[in-house]
Order: structure tokens, then C-alpha cells, then sequence
């Protein structure tokens, strides 16, 4: 019989993906799968966010907490796109070891 | 109404000048010299309706101010552009604006062809302007402006053709021994403005209120005041020692040295002494001064005029003698006899002058009287016109100049300041005077022709314009002096009667017998006859007696010739001394001046010298270390700034874990 999936698994859970996220976005050359990288770590937030308010807070303070995290996602998403669309078109490339203008 | 109006007389001519300085250039002829003999002619109706209205007031209260408004008001001292209107006043304005607007019309007809009309026009505007301030004010430093005004003018005129260096040079040497005469007159009346200042508490340059409170100043300070004024007197109506600029004078043109001689500037000494007279009567010791130089230059200025070949010459050295005997009569307190003198003398230098005007316009500028002659058939009017000018001069009973000189050699005589000496040096100058007149008339007028030939075939006579104020000139000569006809005659002296108002404060000359009146008369008339006399026997009778006489007597001919060598003593002894001075403080400004201010420059560089290195090497220093460490710290950290935006979120998470570290550990 399996035990009852506890708070520990949730944050089991969301340390992977949290971890997979900052893997993806340390290490991918292309900028779009950073921005993926970059929302797997907000996803893992959230399922911190709901898990804690199931298992702790036991309201929906929370759930409705991670509901914005995630409609805020999408706008970040948009903005990040139309940046990486902006330097495409002035650079013709979204390889990031190839953005260096900022070099010191 | 005319009480308000005497601040025009003045103004207009002012007005003249400015607009033909301004626009002058653009206007055509006919409107300049209509502006100009216009606006001075109206002045002189305008003094003209001023003297009828003077006369219509009863004789003690002629006297009237037109004040205009106060130029200086400190506190209780004040001075006000006032013009005043009184007996001697009212006499000069008629003079310089009649004479004046006379000698205006005149240019005209000489000035025809000259390329600066309108600018000769406009200085001898400001130079009536300048007179007519003068005599109007009634203030010492009103009138002190005018005195510079016309100082100023002289200058502008006698240099007024400049391109010939002499000419530029005699407008300077007019102008810098006025300056000299200037510096006496305001010492003169500095001094007495404060000494009556601090000893009463009465602050004034006023004429009234100095003639009231007069007997509060010492005599000492009266007499030395008296002095200096007379100094400036001396520079401006040409007195010894200060008489040089007069004769070089001559090289403006012919109708500015009628201004200058007859009319304006050279009066204003005389004028001044007689409008001090206040002053004078209460500082006799001055008043002998006065007398003395007057005599001198009388005389010595006649002996000059003996010998002279420039036509002007000879009539300027004559002005320098004539203006002796105004200082004559003014200096023995005869101060109407003066100004009676100054105005026959306008009347008939003018028309000595205009008449010389007339003479080299027709010899086509030539100016020595050796090569002229015979002109009398030749230009009739001048010639008339001149004879009557030098019978006036010369004193023959019935002219102008007779009735004037007799009565200030007549004072002369009887007054305590004069005396015989005075008067015996008086009658010589009038010989001499008589001398050199009727030689200059016989010399220019009569006996052969001497110009060459071209020159005799241009002689013509003037054109109306010049010859009209010839013939008002004329009868003014001729009959000008009656109205100062001595008592002697059985009538009242008019002339001395309507100034005395102003001459009231003075003491009366004592009256002499008219036997003496009669036998001095006779004397005077005596002296003329035989001047005449004689020129003729030397100029027509017996002609080479001259140049025997100036071969026999060839140093006292030099002399005369060479003026007394005056200006050489001047230029050697006063100028070369100066000179002297000017090098030794050359020297001493090359040396000590320049050496201290050197020696200060190299201290000065030395200390910045030293300052400069402070700079470079200590303060530089730190700066630029500064600099480098900030530069080479940057070299090290700028490697972190690698732009590649993973590097840095490698480091923030390497931080985010740090900081997790130290909160969860």
C-alpha cells in the first residue's frame, strides 16, 4: 500500500525541478532555452507555493498566490520573447556566448 | 518775455553748429551758410530786443537773470545755468553776435571754393556759441566753460586748413599757451571761492553774491586772485608773456582771424577784468600790474608791427597793441574807457582784417606786402573801407578809435594806478601805431605794382557778399566812437553813463581841468599826425630810406624782424627746459621706476617658479596616483565583466548559495 504522498515529496519535487531549471538555464547556449530553464524554476515555486498551502496553511491563500505567480509567468514570458526577437534582429543570432557587447 | 528768451542767444548759434557738424556734409552749400549766418544773426536780434529792453528800466535796476536751470546744487552751494543780462553784458553780445553775424556773411563770399564748408561754418557757430556764454554767464565757472569753449575753437579754426604742418602747429601752440593763461584763471577763482568759503561760511562762484560779500576777503588773498585771474586774461587777450600765439594765429583763414581778433576770444580778457572789477577796485596793487603790462605790450607790440612784411602780421601784432591800451584803461580803473575801446577796436580790426581777407583773395593768396602795390585802383571798395579802418586805428579826430584811445590815455594820466609813464609809453605806441598803419596802407594800396604778372591780371575786386559787411564795417569805424564822446565836448559820455551801473562799486577817476583834458587831446592827435607823417616822408616821399635805415641799424632791425627773439627764448629756455626735465625723469623712470617694477616681476616669477613645481610634483603627484590605482584596480575587475549574462547568474546563484549557507548552517 502506498503511503499518502507527503509534503517532503512535494519539495522533492520542486528541488528537481528547481534544479533542472537552474541546470538548463547555466548551461544552454540558446537564449529560448534559458527562458525555459527560467520557467521551470518558477513552476517549482509554485508547486512549493500550493504544496505548503495544502499541507500548512490549509486555505487557498496560496493556490490563488501561485494562480498570480503564473499569470505573471506569462506576461515575464512575453516580455522576454519580444527581447529575444529585438536582439535577434540586430544581432541574427540568440547564441549567448555570443552576446558579449557588455565585456568589460 | 525777452527776460526768458536771452538763453537763445546763445543756443542758437550752438544749435547751428550741430546741425551742420551732424548733416552739414549732405546739405548744399546755400543751406549750410543760411543755417549759420541765419542762427547768429537772430541772436544778435535777440540781443538787439535785450538792450531796448534793458534801456526801457530805470538805470539803477538794468539788470536782469535768465535762469535755465541748477547745475550744481550741493547743498547750500549752488551754481546755475543763469544767464545775466546788465549794461556791460548787453554791450558784449551786441559786439561778438553784430561783428559776428557781420564776419559770418563774410565768409560765405571767402570760404566759396573750400572743400570743408560746412565744418568751417560749424566751428565758427560754436566759437559765437563759446563767446556768447561767456559774456552771458552769471557764474566764474559758467563762464569759465565758455573761456575753454572758445580756447578750444581757436584751435579747431587756425588749424582748420591742418594739411600744412605750420598751420597744425600754430592751432597747438594757441592752444597750449591758453592753457597756460587757463591755469591762472583757475587758481584764481578756486582760491577765492575757498578763502571766501572758509572765512564766511558763503559757498559761491556767483558774480552777485561775490560782488556783496567782497570786502570780506583780505586784500592779500583780493590782490593775489586779481593776479591770476589777470594771468588767464593774459593768455586769452594776448598780453606779455603770453602774447606768442596771437601772431601765428594768422594761419586760419582770414575771416577767423577777424573773429578771433575783433570780436571774440581776445576780448574775453578784457571783458573778464572788467566783469571783476569788484574785485579790482579793492586790489590796486593788482590793478598796477594790469596797467604796466598793458603799457609794455602797447609799446613793444607796436615796435614789432614797425617791421613786419606779412600783411596779417602786421594787424595781429597791432591787436596785441591795442589790446595793450583796453588793459590800460582797465588796469588804471577806467573800466568803461576799456570796454569802449574793445568795441571801437572790434568795429575796425574787423574791418582791417575782412578788408586783408579781401586783398589776399584778389592776389590770389599772396600775403607779403612787399609784392603788392597799386591796388587802390584796382579794388575801390577795400581800399576805401581800409583807409577808414586805419584813420580809426591810428586816432585822426572824429573816428572811433580816437574818441576810445583818448579817453583811456586821458585816464591814464589822471588815474592814481596810472601815471606818466603809463601814458608816455601809451602815446609812443600810438605814434608807432599811426607808423606802421599808414605804411601798411601806403605799402599795399599805393606807389608801383609789384606782384608778377599773372598775379596782377586775377586781381579783381570781391563779390558783394564780401564787401557788404565791408561797408557796414566802415561806418561803424567811422562813427561808432560818438556815442563815448568825453564831457570835454560839452555832452554827456552816453557810453559811460549806461555802463556805470556796473562799474559803481569802483571809485570815480578824479576829474582832471579841461585844460588838460584839452592839451593831453592834443597830444594824442599830435602823435597820430606825426606817425602818419612820417610813414608817408619813409613809404612815399623818400622810399629808400627804409633799407638805409634797416642797414644802418641792422641789429635793432633784427630784433624787431625776429620779434625780440621771443618765441627762440621760449622755445630754448621754458620748452628746451622742459624738455631737460622730461629726460631726467625719463631716467629716473628708466631706472628706478622700471627697475622696481622689473625687479618686483622677478621675485614674482621666481615664486611661481617654485610654486609650479609645488604643483607638478606633490600635488599632480597625488592626483595622478590616485588616478593609476583607480586604473589598475579597474584592469584587474574588469576580467569579472565578461558580458556573457550566464557568467553573472553563475555568481549570483554562487552568492544566493553563500548566503543560504550562513542562514541554514
Amino acid at each position: 500500500m502506498l503511503s499518502p504522498i507527503s509534503l517532503q515529496d512535494y519539495l522533492i519535487l520542486s528541488g528537481l525541478l528547481f534544479s533542472i531549471g537552474v541546470f538548463g538555464v547555466l548551461t544552454r547556449k540558446n537564449a529560448i532555452a534559458v527562458l525555459m530553464g527560467v520557467e521551470l524554476m518558477l513552476n517549482a515555486a509554485n508547486i512549493n507555493l500550493v504544496a505548503f498551502s495544502k499541507f500548512i496553511d490549509r486555505g487557498i491563500q496560496g493556490q490563488i498566490f501561485a494562480l498570480f505567480s503564473i499569470v505573471i509567468a506569462a506576461a515575464e514570458v512575453a516580455v522576454a520573447l519580444a527581447i529575444v526577437i529585438a536582439v535577434y534582429k540586430t544581432t541574427r543570432t540568440i547564441d549567448l556566448d555570443k552576446e558579449d557587447s557588455m565585456k568589460g | 518775455m525777452i527776460e526768458h528768451m536771452i538763453w537763445m542767444i546763445p543756443v542758437l548759434p550752438l544749435t547751428g553748429a550741430i546741425i551742420n557738424l551732424l548733416i552739414g556734409k549732405r546739405l548744399p552749400r546755400r543751406v549750410v551758410d543760411s543755417i549759420a549766418v541765419g542762427s547768429i544773426s537772430l541772436s544778435f536780434v535777440l540781443a538787439v530786443t535785450a538792450y531796448f529792453h534793458l534801456i526801457s528800466l530805470p538805470a539803477d535796476q538794468r539788470q536782469f537773470t535768465d535762469t535755465v536751470y541748477t547745475w550744481i546744487g550741493l547743498g547750500s552751494f549752488q551754481v546755475n545755468l543763469a544767464f545775466l543780462i546788465d549794461p556791460l553784458s548787453a554791450v558784449m553780445i551786441l559786439i561778438v553776435s553784430g561783428v559776428g553775424s557781420v564776419i559770418h556773411l563774410y565768409s560765405v563770399g571767402y570760404m566759396h571754393g573750400d572743400k570743408r564748408y560746412s565744418r568751417y561754418f560749424a566751428f565758427l557757430n560754436l566759437f559765437a556759441f563759446a563767446m556768447l556764454l561767456l559774456v552771458l554767464s552769471s557764474s566764474i565757472l559758467l563762464m569759465f566753460v565758455g573761456w575753454e569753449g572758445v580756447g578750444l575753437c581757436s584751435y579747431l579754426l587756425i588749424g582748420f586748413w591742418f594739411e600744412k604742418i605750420e598751420n597744425a602747429r600754430a592751432g597747438m601752440k594757441a592752444f597750449v599757451v591758453n592753457r597756460i593763461g587757463d591755469f591762472g584763471f583757475i587758481a584764481g577763482f578756486l582760491l577765492l571761492f575757498t578763502t571766501l568759503g572758509v572765512k564766511t561760511g558763503i559757498w559761491s562762484l556767483d558774480f552777485s553774491v561775490l560782488k556783496s560779500n567782497i570786502a570780506l576777503v583780505p586784500v592779500a588773498v583780493l590782490t593775489a586772485t586779481g593776479i591770476m585771474l589777470f594771468v588767464g586774461a593774459t593768455g586769452k587777450s594776448a598780453q606779455i608773456p603770453l602774447y606768442v600765439w596771437l601772431p601765428d594765429a594768422m594761419a586760419g583763414p582770414t575771416p577767423v582771424s577777424a573773429l578771433i581778433h575783433a570780436a571774440t576770444m581776445v576780448t574775453a580778457g578784457v571783458y573778464m577784468i572788467a566783469r571783476m572789477n569788484f574785485l579790482y577796485v579793492l586790489a590796486p596793487d593788482a590793478l598796477r600790474v594790469i596797467a604796466i603790462v598793458g603799457a609794455l605790450t602797447a609799446f613793444f607790440a607796436a615796435t614789432i608791427g614797425l617791421v613786419q612784411n606779412d600783411i596779417k602780421k602786421v594787424l595781429a601784432y597791432s591787436t596785441v597793441s591795442q589790446l595793450g591800451y583796453m588793459f590800460i584803461g582797465v588796469g588804471v580803473g577806467a573800466f568803461s574807457a576799456g570796454i569802449f575801446h574793445l568795441m571801437t577796436h572790434a568795429f575796425f580790426k574787423a574791418l582791417l582784417f575782412l578788408g586783408s581777407g579781401s586783398v589776399i583773395h584778389a592776389m590770389s593768396g599772396e600775403q607779403d606786402i612787399r609784392k603788392m602795390g597799386g591796388l587802390a585802383k584796382k579794388l575801390p571798395v577795400t581800399t576805401a573801407t581800409f583807409i577808414i579802418a586805419t584813420l580809426a586805428i591810428t586816432g585822426v579826430p572824429g573816428f572811433a578809435g580816437f574818441f576810445s584811445k583818448d579817453d583811456i590815455l586821458y585816464n591814464a594820466y589822471v588815474s592814481p594806478y596810472g601815471g606818466t609813464f603809463i601814458w608816455l609809453l601809451g602815446v609812443l605806441g600810438a605814434v608807432l601805431t599811426a607808423f606802421y598803419m599808414t605804411r601798411l596802407v601806403l605799402l599795399t594800396f599805393y606807389g608801383k605794382p609789384r606782384m608778377d604778372h599773372h598775379t596782377a591780371e586775377h586781381i579783381h575786386e570781391s563779390p558783394k557778399t564780401m564787401t557788404v559787411p565791408l561797408l557796414i564795417l566802415a561806418v561803424l569805424s567811422a562813427a561808432g566812437g560818438y556815442i563815448g564822446m568825453p564831457e570835454v565836448f560839452g555832452v554827456h559820455n552816453v557810453f559811460a553813463q549806461f555802463l556805470a551801473p556796473v562799474f559803481n562799486s569802483g571809485f570815480a577817476v578824479p576829474e582832471g581841468s579841461h585844460t588838460l583834458e584839452w592839451t593831453l587831446m592834443g597830444v594824442s592827435v599830435l602823435a597820430a599826425f606825426s606817425g602818419i607823417g612820417g610813414a608817408y616822408y619813409f613809404y612815399a616821399v623818400n622810399t629808400e630810406l627804409p633799407a638805409r635805415m634797416a642797414q644802418s641799424f641792422r641789429t635793432a632791425y633784427a630784433w624787431l624782424l625776429n620779434k625780440y627773439y621771443v618765441d627762440e627764448f621760449y622755445l630754448k629756455y621754458i620748452v628746451g627746459g622742459v624738455l631737460k626735465l622730461n629726460t631726467i625723469l625719463s631716467l629716473f623712470d628708466a631706472r628706478i621706476i622700471d627697475g622696481a617694477v622689473n625687479g618686483a616681476a622677478k621675485l614674482g616669477k621666481k615664486l611661481s617658479d617654485f610654486d609650479g613645481a609645488f604643483d607638478r610634483i606633490v600635488v599632480d603627484g597625488a592626483v595622478n596616483a590616485v588616478g593609476d590605482g583607480v586604473v589598475s584596480a579597474g584592469g584587474v575587475l574588469r576580467k569579472i565583466q565578461t558580458g556573457l549574462v550566464q557568467n553573472y547568474l553563475i555568481f549570483a546563484i554562487l552568492g544566493l548559495a553563500l548566503l543560504l549557507s550562513f542562514v541554514l548552517l
